[in-house]
């Protein structure tokens, strides 16, 4: 289960690679970086993950003294938690930059953007 | 050509990485010595039955702290690079189709369920997989509903910047208490722990994750404003 997890969220980060490094529109690489994102947050899940064990919420099916043997490790999942809502910032960024470049150019091709290249 | 096999190459060899990460991968048996500390003291210590929202609010609560001021500068950003378009744009340039029938109607009956359900979903952060980031997402989500359905109606961004600031003020406040009150900053011992497994418990932790979820839905709710005000109508 943890592995199947881990394979899709490798090949998320490859395909969000490709599409990223392949297109040539702005707004494209932007939804490929957060496929990437995504492929990234999958495979932290897929580390914490164990065999067996249940989410590490405290109720009835998880009493306090059984915790240590019945839960999963809680610390990937509270930096998941992190690189989701950070991951949301910088594609929120991206975009209101697209839109700024599109603004400037009327182009979202980055081939047009020369001013930095060498 | 080149640039193809090159990209290729690249992938293939990243491949071949992540492949020998992933063969080499063996799951732990059992919980690291960081994981099995949160498992055993969260419920004692800080009464949250939620150990992940134990360990972001409390444990990593400055981590936190950081997270929404990322968030806030991301809002702010956006605010700046879209600010310009705002002014310019003043008489709606044509006739904005009607949005129809079953989105207004719609938005009137599931915007209160909607804002409803993100105000459950941060004040019940410390017992269920929930928390400020998830319910203020949903309370983003409710406001992206009123976009879409009224799209000629200018929101203030005022109502949203007095809640974003009176949120984000609190939030440091408590944190601030904590210092005060019990063992340091953001430590949410200064209520009262409670029973375990109930809403009124886990000392601050409700009362802080509430005011993330404000804040985070406000600072969503103004980044979805202002990428939505650059569309020329």
């Amino acid at each position: 289960m943890a592995m199947i997890a881990m394979a899709s969220g490798f090949l998320l980060i490859l395909i969000g690679l490709f599409g990223a490094l392949s297109n040539r529109n702005i707004l494209r690489m932007i939804v490929a970086f957060a496929v990437a994102n995504t492929g990234v947050n999958l495979v932290l899940v897929a580390v914490g993950y164990m065999d067996g064990r249940t989410a590490p919420i405290l109720n009835e099916a998880v009493p306090v003294a059984e915790a240590t043997a019945r839960i999963i490790d809680p610390v990937p999942q509270a930096l998941v938690l992190t690189a989701i809502v950070i991951g949301v910032g910088v594609t929120a960024l991206m975009l209101a930059y697209a839109y700024k470049l599109f603004k400037t150019k009327g182009t979202l091709d980055i081939s047009q953007y020369t001013d930095l290249k060498w | 050509m080149i640039k193809r096999f090159t990209l290729m190459l690249l992938l293939a060899g990243l491949g071949a990485i992540f492949a020998g990460l992933m063969l080499d991968y063996v799951p732990d048996a059992e919980l690291n010595r960081t994981a099995d500390y949160y498992a055993k003291n969260t419920a004692a210590d800080l009464g949250a039955a939620n150990i992940v929202t134990a360990i972001i609010v409390t444990y990593r609560g400055l981590d936190t702290l950081g997270e929404v001021t990322v968030l806030f500068l991301t809002a702010a950003i956006v605010g700046l690079v879209l600010a310009r378009e705002k002014h310019e744009q003043s008489q709606p340039k044509r006739e904005h189709p009607p949005t129809g029938e079953l989105l207004t109607t719609g938005t009137r009956l599931l915007l209160p369920l909607i804002l409803l359900f993100g105000a459950y979903v941060f004040s019940h952060g410390h017992l269920t997989p929930g928390g400020g980031f998830q319910g203020g997402a949903i309370l983003a989500s409710g406001m992206l509903l009123m976009l879409l359905s009224h799209p000629l109606r200018r929101f203030g961004h005022r109502t949203i910047a007095v809640v974003e600031s009176i949120a984000g003020l609190a939030f440091v406040f408590i944190g601030v208490l904590g210092i005060a009150l019990a063992g340091g900053f953001l430590d949410n011992r200064i209520l009262p722990i409670g029973t375990l497994g109930e809403l009124v418990s886990a000392g601050a932790i409700p009362l802080i994750y509430s005011f993330v979820g404000l804040k985070v839905g406000a600072e969503f709710s103004s980044m979805l404003l202002n990428l939505s005000e650059t569309e020329e109508l």
